[in-house]
């Protein structure tokens, strides 16, 4: 009785209370806003924005983001970072966050831009302007704030892969436009366009073709697994001991049979099975994904519920349509997380088939370590990263839709 | 008797492995006809013992360091104050997966430049992963009756942790771990592309010179300390999973 308003009292003083309180509440702080707070403030003030070399390989100096923007345009991104930041650090709505997040990469990415163009000198082709730490530090911190308030919208599948794409065609955007051009990393891609290209189709291949071998050996093995339970164990030991072996080892343990197989088997050669270069590779890659490939059909196989099974049997299915009609969909999920685990392994591990000539987006790692010019290691490690990462998001899509309908369906 | 089948092969294991990296001359014969030209056939730029150590050393360093860190974060996130976290923590754990080793690796150089740190950084950031996600899923499917019985006999929150949701989830925690080894005994051979003193020296040299015999000896020791380190890891897990009577489900 006693919480309940006075009857009759003082409205006005009310309505105030109400007020403060609307107040108190627009100003509460948001946990991860601080912490992203903190990180902006420390790139903004204490780390530099983009770094000056007279060269490719000298140690550069740094630039911070007013000394690297014409006059206008420093003060300008200043105010979109600490504005930005302030959305972030209080509890606001989350579609005001999501624009915040997207103007804040959004304008840095436009930026670094002008600073390259800024800060090059003219006329000189030897200078390279890249991205310092702070730059990279204020991009982890808004694509923080960017995945929260993502991962909080619970985006359906179609729209996380929908935002990939609107993702990927502003960064492409952005390189076509040439507003990156006098940046370092762009500039190490201008003199090797060509074999950029020819490196990553090359990349691709390798990690897709690995997979496509590794999907078709591997699917049977993994039925053959789930139905002999004698084969099972022996078969996943031995390819979990394959998964040991280091890969630049097993990438050059490869490089002797295969040289054999090309000099004594008749056309090996001719296919272009050879000792070193992409043949090595391809076998390497496809034996680390076997065990994803096969581990996972066995076990999604294996969680197909028996009732499922028995009343397939009552309908007098064969054993045969049992697998494809009824078996097969219901593990589809799981054997496609292993095929999502292999895709993402693979294009990771393909950098190292440069270490044997199989070429591949590694070609410029391995380079750029041996020169020790960090824009060539970034133009091999960056669109690696790229793809590992979309393969991921695009996967992780359709498992979901694949598991979902299934469930809507068994609904 | 079913143990002992079990455990003979792995004596084995470590009696040859043992073996080799004492007296790798022993060896000579065997691996003689991998080389050609009269090619060195043992490692001969350092003692692959040495090398083995700072191999272990390597991964022990990153994976004592991956642990505090990812144990801290999910004990963080899975309490009152940090549970806003705890969406955001799982969609950066997978995000983090998708980076290649190789990529990491590259990377971390020009911060901190050539040898072993930007390996224990790579390994770091990769062992961080597994060990946070399964101490994450330790930790929230924790059975419910358990930790109302430790709040209705008055424990505060702290002894909560330490007493029972820790040693509950031990040995998911465990295995959470044991994968974090595993792929750091094998990403640590790749840091000798930036100059760290792993046995991927052995590997690489063989590379470059043609050497099967060098590819060989390296590949084998680093898988053969794997298979041993991931038994033995599984042992503990086990053992700890039968005493916390909650059996291992996860690989």
């Amino acid at each position: 009785m006693s919480d309940l308003p006075p009857c009759g009292g003082d409205v006005r003083q009310d309505r105030g209370g109400r007020l403060a309180q609307t107040l108190l509440m627009t100003l509460r702080f948001d946990k991860l806003g601080v912490v992203i707070a903190i990180i902006t403030a420390y790139a903004v003030l204490l780390a530099p924005f983009a770094t000056f070399r007279a060269n490719r390989i000298v140690p550069g100096s740094a630039r911070s983001i007013l000394e690297a923007l014409p006059a206008a345009l420093g003060p300008l991104l200043l105010a979109i970072i600490v504005g930005a930041t302030i959305i972030a650090l209080f509890k606001t709505p989350l579609l005001l966050r999501l624009a915040a997040g997207v103007v804040a990469l959004a304008s840095l990415a436009l930026m670094i831009g002008v600073a390259g163009t800024f800060l090059t000198p003219a006329g000189n082709t030897f200078a390279r302007i890249s991205p310092a730490s702070g730059f990279w530090i204020l991009i982890f911190a808004f694509t923080l704030l960017l995945a929260d308030v993502l991962t909080r919208l619970d985006l359906s599948p179609l729209a996380r892969v929908g935002v990939l794409v609107v993702a990927a065609v502003a960064v492409g955007l952005l390189l076509v436009s040439g507003s990156w051009n006098d940046l370092s990393i762009l500039k190490e891609y201008a003199n090797r366009a060509d074999s950029f290209w020819a490196e990553g189709s090359k990349h691709v291949t390798l990690a897709l073709g690995s997979l496509l071998a590794a999907a078709i050996i591997g699917l049977p093995l993994g039925i053959l697994c789930h139905r002999v339970e004698r084969l099972r164990a022996s078969v996943l030991n031995v390819l979990n001991i394959i998964q040991t072996v280091p890969s630049i080892a097993l990438f050059g343990l490869l490089i002797a049979p295969l040289g054999w197989i090309a000099s004594h088997v008749p056309g090996a050669a001719a296919l272009g099975i050879r000792g070193i270069g992409t043949a090595p590779a391809f076998v390497a890659l496809f034996l680390y994904s076997l065990l994803p490939v096969v581990a996972n059909t066995v076990v999604g196989l294996a969680g197909v519920p028996r009732a499922a099974n028995d009343a397939a049997r009552g309908m007098g299915m064969t054993d045969r349509q049992r697998l494809f009609g009824v078996e097969f969909p219901l593990a589809f999920p799981v054997i496609l997380t292993g095929i999502r685990i292999v895709l993402v392994q693979n294009i990771g591990l393909a950098t190292i088939a440069a270490l044997i000539g199989g070429g591949g987006f590694g070609v410029f790692v391995f380079q750029g370590v041996g020169q020790t010019a960090m824009d060539l290691v970034l133009l091999g490690a960056v669109p690696t990263v790229a793809l590992a990462f979309a393969a991921a998001i695009i996967l992780d899509a359709v498992i979901e839709m694949t598991a979902t309908k299934r469930r809507v369906q068994t609904a | 008797m079913k143990t002992w089948a079990g455990v003979l092969p792995r004596l084995v294991l470590i009696a040859l492995l043992v073996a080799f990296l004492t007296n790798p001359n022993w060896f000579e014969p065997l691996l003689k006809p991998l080389t050609e030209n009269n090619a060195p056939v043992i490692y001969n730029q350092g003692s692959l013992l040495t090398l083995t150590l700072l191999h272990l050393r390597t991964v022990l360093i990153a994976t004592v360091a991956a642990t505090i860190v990812a144990l801290a974060l999910a004990i963080l996130v899975t309490r009152p104050v940090g549970a806003e976290f705890l969406p955001l923590s799982r969609s950066l754990v997978n995000i983090g997966q998708t980076f290649p080793p190789v990529a990491v690796l590259a990377l971390a150089v020009p911060a901190v430049g050539f040898g072993e740190k930007p390996t224990l950084i790579a390994l770091f950031l990769y062992g961080l992963l597994p060990i946070f996600e399964n101490a994450l899923t330790g930790l929230t499917t924790l059975p419910a009756n358990i930790v109302e019985a430790a709040r209705g006999a008055g424990m505060t929150g702290w002894q909560r942790l330490i007493k029972v949701e820790l040693p509950l989830s031990a040995p998911i925690i465990l295995g959470g771990i044991r994968l974090s080894v595993v792929i750091g005994l094998a990403t640590a051979t790749i840091g000798s592309t930036v100059a760290a003193r792993t046995l991927g020296e052995v590997i690489i040299a063989g590379l470059l010179s043609n050497n099967l015999a060098f590819i060989l000896q390296g590949g084998l020791i680093v898988a053969a300390l794997a298979v041993l380190i991931y038994d033995g890891l599984s042992a503990i897990e086990h053992y700890t999973a039968r005493r916390m009577g909650r059996e291992a489900d996860g690989g």
